[in-house]
């Protein structure tokens, strides 16, 4: 067998992956990516961050690195005062105080050990940042994704049958491609948004449904290739469906570019969730995701309370720029002859 | 010339049915019954009958839809459901707001990205060049968001270069010192892909034959970058700049919104917000028709910029 492989030349999907694992620049984005995608898939079974939205400190805790922050009282002195027998006259709940006293020890109080700092400090309410980040990354990731194989999935049909059949077809698919890309694509995100309301399923629609352009135009350019190329005219020739041929025949013979389009698309679309949710047509408030975050740390800034934002700046811009630089050398890999930009 | 403007604006025919059949679907189909939305304002039943037979909801779709063919070629849209202001006024109002901004952004993001893509082109493959796409990659890859974030605060609030937020009536005072730190955060965007763009478009030229041409025959590096290469870069330069004009009268919608800019961009989150369909719909109509009629102006550039254009 060792005499074998060593004479059969590598398969394509082989060689990308290992001009892909040579470069050091992709195996260190790749190791950041994983780690992500490991904290994220963790989030969404619950092993990790579950308890995000629970008050686990005192407001806006600092980071322990910045050490406990001295609660602001703004100058006012606390007093604690006890009342004397003549308020104690004007209390009209005062007969029944033995009674009251009584019926509250029937409930009992558990005693929340509020912290003063945590790793990466907490937000208005107490709650975690490092579990509120984790949890955030968890629902941008799964929109940056979902969307992304939605839009690449609708793309790729669209731009198979379109490349494929061409004619009358294929001048249908041009037209609603004119007019996708007649408007500006946050004008048209932002028609959708409006009409499918918020929430995270319809993020995901929205997204999937007005970035598949992109994926179109390339796949039709490819199809409009191959389809006259001589293994497609060998599949006729034995009788291949046209269905066989489009998507058994041709598409593994494109799938490098569609593999390269999604990874765009992730980063694309991962960025327009974190702006849409800003302006507060993304995710809804209850869920929480780095849009949200970043639009909560507004006001917070101005009191100077500032690793909300850090954390969520630092982790986010960190797997953008990851998942950025890993598609310039995915692309590298899988198509060694596009020129680079 | 003529026979070719005419061609152009009837091709473009197709594309804006298309783009109101599109929009007449998102709102009028799914967008759900408006009356229902102005129930939250207005109580009388009597009264929103009266809306619903004013903006033609008690018609049959199609009606609807040549009302809405009938608003398009007319540019006439009604009012706004919200403030009863007609849609064109505020759309007159509110582009130019916008275009303060994105003007400048536009200009310098050519002027800069022009200058430095000519720059580390002309020294490609130096430590130089790759220092700064290095930072055009990682500038790129962070969202705008938190440029206009920590732009905000650390320049607006913390240090008090530029005022926080705001807006006044007076266009010197808005650009002299509203309109400022926007434009910076928004070139800070804008310029690293554009660099990008332009850099291999003159790397490009640059490795052509007439290029090498020019330098046999003894023509100063002066005259070969700005002279030779540039004038031959212009062409996919001019392209990439014309893609952006739509967006100079729509704006950026998250700058806008974040600084309390009156423009277009903050009109349209609004308008999205209280479901203003009217005013959606016209915006996004006309920014339509606007994109396809700069295109074709485009195409009559190319004639001007390059002879050797044929206009087909």
């Amino acid at each position: 067998m060792t005499t074998m492989t060593e004479k059969v030349s590598p398969g394509f999907w082989r060689a990308a992956g290992k001009r892909l694992w040579a470069d050091k620049l992709a195996r260190g984005c790749l190791f950041i990516l994983a780690v992500y995608f490991v904290l994220a898939l963790a989030s969404t079974m619950g092993w990790l961050a579950k308890d995000w939205n629970k008050q686990v400190a005192v407001s806006w805790a600092a980071p322990t690195m910045v050490g406990k922050q001295q609660q602001d009282s703004h100058g006012f002195k606390v007093e604690v005062i006890a009342p004397d027998a003549e308020a104690r006259a004007l209390d009209p709940l005062t007969p029944f105080e033995a009674e009251l006293t009584a019926a509250a020890k029937a409930y009992q109080q558990e005693a929340v050990v509020l912290a003063d700092t945590l790793p990466l400090g907490a937000d208005k309410v107490g709650r975690d940042i490092g579990s509120k980040v984790i949890k955030a990354a968890q629902t941008s990731i799964t929109v940056g994704l979902l969307a992304a194989l939605l839009s690449v999935a609708i793309g790729t049909v669209f731009g198979a049958v379109g490349g494929y059949f061409g004619g009358r077809l294929g001048d249908a698919l041009e037209w609603l491609y004119s007019v996708f890309t007649s408007m500006p694509y946050i004008l048209l995100v932002l028609a959708f948004a409006s009409v499918l309301g918020g929430g995270v399923h319809t993020v995901i629609l929205v997204l999937g449904f007005t970035g598949w352009t992109g994926t179109y135009r390339l796949i039709r350019s490819e199809y409009i290739k191959q389809r006259s190329r001589d293994y497609v005219l060998a599949a006729s020739a034995i009788g291949a469906s046209d269905a066989r041929k489009m998507f058994l025949h041709i598409l593994p013979n494109v799938s490098h570019l569609i593999l390269v389009q999604l990874s765009q698309d992730v980063v694309n679309f991962i960025k327009a969730e974190v702006i849409l949710s800003f302006l507060g047509f993304g995710v809804p408030v209850e869920a929480i995701s780095w849009g949200i975050m970043i639009n909560e740390v507004m006001p917070e800034l101005v009191l100077g309370k500032w690793w909300q934002l850090a954390t969520v700046a630092t982790v986010m811009s960190l797997f953008v720029v990851a998942f950025g630089l890993f598609t310039d050398q995915l692309r590298d890999a899988l198509d060694p002859k596009a020129s680079r930009r | 010339m003529l026979a070719f403007i005419i061609r152009r604006v009837l091709q473009m025919v197709p594309t804006v049915i298309g783009a109101i059949l599109l929009l007449f679907v998102l709102f009028n189909l799914f967008g759900g019954d408006p009356a229902n939305i102005l129930v939250g304002k207005i109580q009388d039943p009597e009264k929103i009958a009266a809306i619903r037979a004013s903006l033609g909801l008690d018609q049959p779709w199609w009606i609807q839809l040549w009302l809405f063919f009938k608003q398009v070629i007319t540019f006439d849209f009604g009012n706004s459901w919200s403030t009863n202001e007609p849609v064109s006024q505020l759309i007159a109002h509110r582009a130019p707001v916008s275009m303060t901004i994105m003007l400048q952004v536009w200009l310098l993001d050519a002027l800069i990205a022009v200058s430095l893509a000519m720059a580390v082109a002309y020294r490609r493959g130096s430590l130089t060049d790759r220092a700064i796409m290095g930072i055009c990659t990682a500038a790129m890859s962070i969202s705008l968001l938190l440029y206009v974030v920590v732009g905000q605060y650390v320049l607006g609030f913390k240090l008090d270069l530029f005022p926080v937020l705001g807006w006044s009536d007076s266009f010197v005072t808005n650009v002299v010192r509203y309109a400022p730190l926007p434009v910076m955060l928004l070139l800070a965007v804008s310029v690293a892909p554009s660099l990008r763009l332009y850099r291999s478009f003159i790397v490009e030229e640059t490795n052509q034959d007439y290029t090498r041409t020019a330098r046999a025959k003894g023509a100063g590096e002066h005259r070969v970058m700005f002279v030779h290469v540039l004038r031959n870069a212009t062409i996919p330069i001019a392209t990439y700049m014309a893609m952006q004009v739509p967006q100079l009268f729509v704006g950026s919608f998250l700058i806008e919104k974040v600084f309390s800019i009156p423009g277009l961009g903050q009109e349209i989150v609004e308008s999205v917000m209280r479901s203003d369909f009217p005013v959606i719909k016209a915006i996004t109509i006309s920014i339509v028709i606007l994109t396809m009629v700069i295109n074709l102006v485009v195409d009559l550039l190319y004639k001007a910029l390059d002879p050797r254009v044929e206009l087909k």
